[in-house]
């Protein structure tokens, strides 16, 4: 049986009661994308400005579990200063973590990136979610959100 | 009179340990368990007498129709409908929504007409609404909240102009707020409006009668109310369903059909295309037979009673660090308590007390306009049945506070 410590690492709690990188970006410039988990009602905005191919800075906002908040906040560290490509790469490594590989995943889904394998560091805390399928979700909706917003920019 | 105290032991779901411990099930508002009564209905169906109603001479089949023409009996009689053929079974509370948009809406709503609805609407008494409102160009209006959680009905004069349907839920699944059906209802026919109303937490809980509500439409849902899921009820009064045109067609709803056309069957029939959920229905009408058995006066007041040492034991032990949405006197609610607890995220919370076998609900509950007219994204929410007891709120009480240590910021 899976225990809520392996759930609830003190890291996660971490990013949960000290969240990084809060707030919102002006939009424009800054590009702007939402997502919503139906099944909790979570919600998360995104806000990132870019650099030519680079993530220059990127906001959080939006209310949730503490799973969907510390996934966002470790995020959002993450993916500061990485290249859209790295972006990708990161994202589907941290959805493999998840369990959800490419092969299960929909067509929309990331086009390759440039095939970069990153240190997961903090989000290797995230691990524990695995056990409790209904919270992959949550865990997930702001790395969705965010794979949105860039494919928003290609279109 | 009270509820039997033993009660737990007819349903076997609640004999179960979860994690270690004896399950405590709080989330009836979503779905109720189901006594041996009704699975062994179901069981003895599909043992004894399995066959296709309303179609073959041979004795399985005959019997097979007689046990679900009484299940519609044993519901006309459980809401106080007139007659059996005004009970109309669907799938669920969601379908017979859809059924009374598509059916009377689709023939009756155009560019000019109003269907009035309220803030603490479920899903599926809105969504219907809205997507017939984008063919027809009809407006979908919103009867407001009090910030105690009752419909503010202040200005239902002004808001009934130019109103058609009245469709409000006799009570809320997420403030449990009882809203005074009869009094809406009146005022709708006044206007000329017809009044449905979302019976789906109303029906299981409280002594049911239509014609006392003032409904001209009532929709409810089986797997509330021990029966099974895949079964609901749209009852109507037949004058209102006999100008309905059919929903879906098919099978059993026509009295002939010819090449260049179909004739309708009656009522009930009409409305129901297709070999219907046969075990189902007769496990449904075992539903009804054990909550009339029970007394449904008994099952109010055993929730009543519940819902108010909930209320007592959450604030006593919590005061302001708990808020529990909607209506603060147990007379004026049902047991459907959406709870706040410090600023632990309600996913969380439930989370918590999975680990302790305790079954609570966390999300939106199907009530967006809801949520965001109570400024939360989500509650947990905890409801209670016949087969909740003290000590069942007594395990949610002491363990709300663990989660409080793990999370509150
Ligand atoms: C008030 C209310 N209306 C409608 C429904 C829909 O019931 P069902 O999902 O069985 O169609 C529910 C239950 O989820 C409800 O609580």
């Amino acid at each position: 049986m899976a225990g809520l410590e392996d759930l609830y690492k003190e890291i996660i709690i971490d990013h949960y009661r000290n969240p990084r990188n809060r707030g919102e970006l002006d939009s424009p410039p800054a590009h702007k994308t939402e997502g919503f988990n139906p099944l909790c009602g979570d919600e998360v905005l995104l806000t990132f400005a870019l650099k030519g191919e680079i993530i220059e800075e990127l906001l959080i906002s939006g209310q949730g579990c503490s799973i969907s908040q510390a996934s966002a906040s470790m995020m959002s560290a993450a993916v500061q200063g990485k290249s859209i490509g790295e972006v990708r790469d990161l994202t589907r490594q941290f959805k493999a973590m998840m369990s959800i590989h490419e092969e299960s995943i929909g067509a929309d889904d990331p086009p390759p990136g440039d095939g970069h394998a990153f240190e997961l560091g903090d989000l290797e805390a995230l691990k524990g979610v695995v056990k409790f399928p209904v919270r992959i979700k949550c865990a997930t909706l702001s790395w969705n959100t965010l794979l949105t917003g860039l494919d928003e920019l290609e279109v | 009179m009270s509820l039997p105290s033993d009660l737990k032991s007819n349903f076997p779901l609640l004999s179960q340990t979860i994690n270690g411990h004896q399950i405590v099930y709080l989330d009836s508002a979503a779905s109720s368990q189901k006594p041996d009564v009704v699975i062994e209905a179901m069981n003895n169906y599909y043992r004894t007498i399995n066959a296709n109603v309303h179609r073959g001479a041979y004795q399985i089949a005959a019997e097979a129709t007689e046990a679900m023409e009484q299940a519609r009996a044993k519901l006309a009689t459980f809401i106080g409908a007139p007659s059996a053929n005004e009970i109309v079974f669907t799938k669920n509370a969601t379908e017979s929504f859809n059924l009374i948009a598509r059916s009377w809406g689709g023939q009756n709503l155009g560019p000019n007409d109003v269907v009035l609805i309220s803030d603490m609407e479920h899903h599926a008494n809105i969504v219907p609404w809205q997507i017939l409102s984008a063919e027809k160009g009809f407006e979908l209006r919103w009867i407001p909240l009090t910030p105690d959680g009752h419909l503010d009905l202040s200005q239902l004069d002004r808001l009934l102009n130019g109103v058609k349907m009245v469709s409000i839920t006799a009570m809320s699944n997420v403030l449990g707020t009882l809203n005074p059906i009869r009094e809406i209802a009146d005022k709708a026919h006044s206007v000329g409006a017809l009044m449905a109303v979302d019976g789906s937490q109303y029906v299981p809980h409280l002594p049911t009668n239509v014609v006392e509500l003032g409904a001209d439409l009532l929709c409810f849902t089986g797997h509330k109310m021990c029966g099974p899921t895949g079964i609901g009820v749209l009852w109507g009064r037949a004058e209102v369903l006999d100008a309905m045109p059919p929903f879906l067609g098919g099978g059993e709803m026509i009295l002939d059909v010819r090449r260049d056309g179909f004739t309708p069957n009656e009522l009930p029939h009409k409305f129901e295309a297709g070999t219907p959920p046969i075990a189902e229905i007769i496990g449904l009408g075992a539903a009804v037979d054990f909550l009339s058995s029970l007394g449904m006066s008994d099952v109010r007041q055993h929730e009543i009673d519940l819902t108010d040492y909930a209320l007592r034991a959450l604030t006593d032990r919590y005061g302001e660090e708990i808020t529990i949405h909607g209506p603060s006197n147990a007379s004026e609610r049902g047991g459907v308590l959406s709870i706040q607890y410090r600023d632990v995220h309600p996913h969380d919370l439930s989370q918590v007390l999975d680990q302790r076998g305790i079954c609570v609900r966390a999300g939106h509950h199907c009530a967006k306009p809801l949520m965001r007219e109570l400024g939360v994204g989500a509650t947990a929410r905890a409801s209670l049945y016949v087969y909740n007891d003290k000590s069942d709120v007594d395990a949610l009480t002491e363990s709300l506070a663990p989660a409080g240590e793990l999370f509150a910021l």
